[in-house]
């Protein structure tokens, strides 16, 4: 693991007494792509807005390189911003717009002019020095507001949803941009997002948030095949999230059908929750699966079929490329692998605990 | 479809008429009387007569007065409405009604105010002697014409200066400091050039009704310092030289336009 960047230290941040974020705690390393991932509200963005320097925390410090930086102004930071709505300057045009930082640091002429073509090179907008930003798309703006921030050769990027605003098929494009400048730039990402399939698309590391708590951290693979809790498995991909009860090691029971799994140490008879990925659902013929149950639903979803099975009164979802037809009695089984325990939140406000990450 | 346009159209008719006979005629009229003599002959003369000592005068000193009193307004205005954007997020606050509410008063009741307070015999000189002290000449006076014209065209300023403020995206103010701009830097290089068209319509709405105003003159200036407004005013009230009175006026009117189009080319410069 490379050097810990950035530490936020027990940060907490009210706005007129509403709590957005809550004793957080969290650990950038130098080199990585770390998401903020959540729904609106959940302080990813003010999280951001701390590390930048736009907000100061009530309570709690950021530590950037081993010093303290809480009290540090926006423009002594190392650190830029792509901001949401790109925030270009609207009265310069492209290349004035990419020297504004190196102006400001009084950088040399010919430095300037070869780092406004270094920057439009690698976002692709050779030849766009005069244009007015205001002419441009969305797209092309976008990619005015990366070049702005990466000229100044900052130790982190910080970016706030930049691609919003785009287009599904820019937005996927995009995507690879950004892992591919991240890459060529080897400098830390920290993108914020509500969109999960760009969280694990891109990222080294996701950070999962719920009402200004970290809910889980870990990799792509982490989030998605071992959601820590019921929040996280419902917010990553579509998921069977049921209750269940945990008879013994390796044994869970779900509206009293058994089925095994490979997890341990719950607590014999333990309510649980459990979270199935549809893709993990396979469909056989009735009576040869755990339980049976009938089709009550049969969506074309282009690569695969999504299907709705009525199990005594519980739907699964099951995500397969063979169609079942709506009416037909199914029998469901589930690789005692694919089957992610869970402990149930003790209270309605559980979802806000931290994990012990 | 056909028959909303033809709706649409006719909305206009109303205020048409109405400027027809208060706009387009009088300006003719104006035209007319100006560019003819006392004979009904055509005549540059009535515009020359600007070139009279006396009419340029008052017309540079028209020019110097309502310049100075524009560059006041824009010193006051400017760091006001900094201040009201940032801190003051609705618009009803307290601070902007108290800006708002000496305009709701008629302009020449405020103007009299003023004079009974600058008066040699007035408010303030009054208070002075009561505590013993010297009395001042305020009235009658080129800066009292500055005050005036200051007290009454102010909010003309403070409006478009402060909407072309609370227009810029904070995000963009963000985006200087994340650059390494100190706040110093983010005003002159940011703000102010994306607040310019806010300051430029600014401008003009006090400049246009400062040059030409003939009442802030006659009454705190006492007909003592002539503006080209009062020298106007005269022709047409007291000399009934309508024909040179409207000649005045066509070189003011040109010098109006002459800076309403100098604004508004810089400003449709600034949004392309």
């Amino acid at each position: 693991m490379n050097n810990e960047l950035i530490h936020l230290s027990h940060i907490s941040k009210s706005f007129d007494d509403k709590v957005i974020l809550d004793d957080l705690d969290l650990v950038i390393h130098e080199n990585e792509f770390v998401t903020l991932l959540g729904p609106s509200g959940c302080g990813k963005t003010t999280t951001l807005r701390i590390i930048a320097g736009f907000e100061t925390p009530d309570r709690g410090s950021v530590i950037f390189d081993g010093k303290d930086i809480t009290q540090l102004p926006p423009n002594k930071r190392q650190l830029n911003t792509v901001f949401q709505n790109y925030a270009l300057f609207t009265h310069m045009n492209v290349a004035d717009n990419i020297a504004f930082g190196l102006r400001i640091r009084k950088q040399s002429k010919s430095y300037i002019e070869d780092k406004i073509a270094y920057a439009l090179k690698l976002v692709g907008l050779e030849g766009y020095e005069k244009r007015s930003v205001s002419r441009l798309s969305g797209g092309q703006q976008q990619r005015v507001a990366i070049a702005r921030a990466i000229v100044n050769e900052p130790r982190v990027l910080l970016l706030d949803e930049p691609l919003g605003a785009l287009d599904l098929k820019l937005r996927q494009d995009m995507q690879y941009e950004l892992i591919r400048m991240k890459n060529e730039l080897s400098i830390t990402f920290i993108y914020v997002t509500h969109d999960q399939q760009e969280a694990l698309t891109m990222s080294d590391k996701i950070v999962v948030m719920n009402q200004g708590y970290i809910q889980q951290m870990g990799t792509p693979e982490e989030i998605y095949n071992e959601p820590e809790n019921a929040f996280v498995a419902d917010f990553i991909g579509d998921s069977n999230l049921f209750p269940a009860v945990f008879l013994r090691d390796g044994l869970i029971s779900v509206d009293g059908a058994e089925f095994p799994c490979v997890d341990k140490g719950f607590g014999e008879g333990r309510a649980v929750d459990i979270v199935i990925r549809p893709e993990d659902v396979e469909l056989v013929e009735a009576g040869e699966g755990t339980v049976t149950g009938e089709v009550t639903d049969l969506i074309f979803k282009g690569v695969y079929y999504e299907m709705c099975v009525d199990v005594a009164g519980r739907e699964w979802v099951a995500h397969s490329t063979r169609p079942c037809p709506v009416g037909d009695k199914v029998g469901i089984r589930v690789d005692p692998f694919n089957i992610q325990v869970m402990n149930k939140p003790a209270s309605e406000d559980e979802e806000a605990v931290p994990t012990n990450e | 479809m056909n028959k909303t346009k033809k709706i649409a159209g006719s909305l206009g008719i109303p205020y048409m008429i109405w400027a027809a006979f208060f706009i387009i005629v009088p300006l003719i009229m104006v035209f007319w009387y100006g560019l003819t003599d006392a004979d009904g002959h055509f005549t540059f003369a009535n515009v020359a007569a600007i070139a009279n000592p006396a009419h340029s005068k008052a017309f540079l000193m028209a020019l110097l007065l309502s310049l100075i009193a524009t560059l006041v307004c824009l010193v006051l205005a400017y760091p006001l409405s900094l201040f009201l954007v940032q801190t003051q997020k609705d618009s009803s606050s307290s601070l902007t009604m108290l800006l708002i509410i000496p305009m709701w008063m008629n302009f020449l009741l405020r103007t009299y105010a003023w004079q009974s307070l600058l008066e040699k015999t007035g408010v303030i000189n009054t208070f002075l002697s009561s505590l013993g002290l010297a009395p001042l000449r305020m009235i009658n006076t080129p800066g009292a014409i500055i005050l005036g014209m200051v007290y009454n065209f102010l909010p003309f300023m403070i409006l478009p200066v402060y909407n072309s403020l609370a227009k810029i995206d904070e995000n963009v103010v963000n985006a200087a400091r994340d650059l390494g701009a100190a706040p110093g830097q983010t005003l002159l290089k940011v703000i102010f050039p994306l607040s310019l068209p806010g300051v430029i319509s600014g401008i003009t709405m006090v400049f246009i009704p400062a040059l030409t105003t003939f009442v802030v003159s006659s009454l705190l200036g006492g007909g003592k310092i002539l503006l080209i407004g009062n020298v106007i005013e005269q022709e047409f009230m007291v000399a009934y030289d309508w024909n040179l009175g409207s000649g005045l006026s066509l070189v003011l009117l040109v010098f109006i336009i002459i800076s309403v189009v100098v604004s508004a080319f810089t400003d449709r410069g600034e949004e392309a």
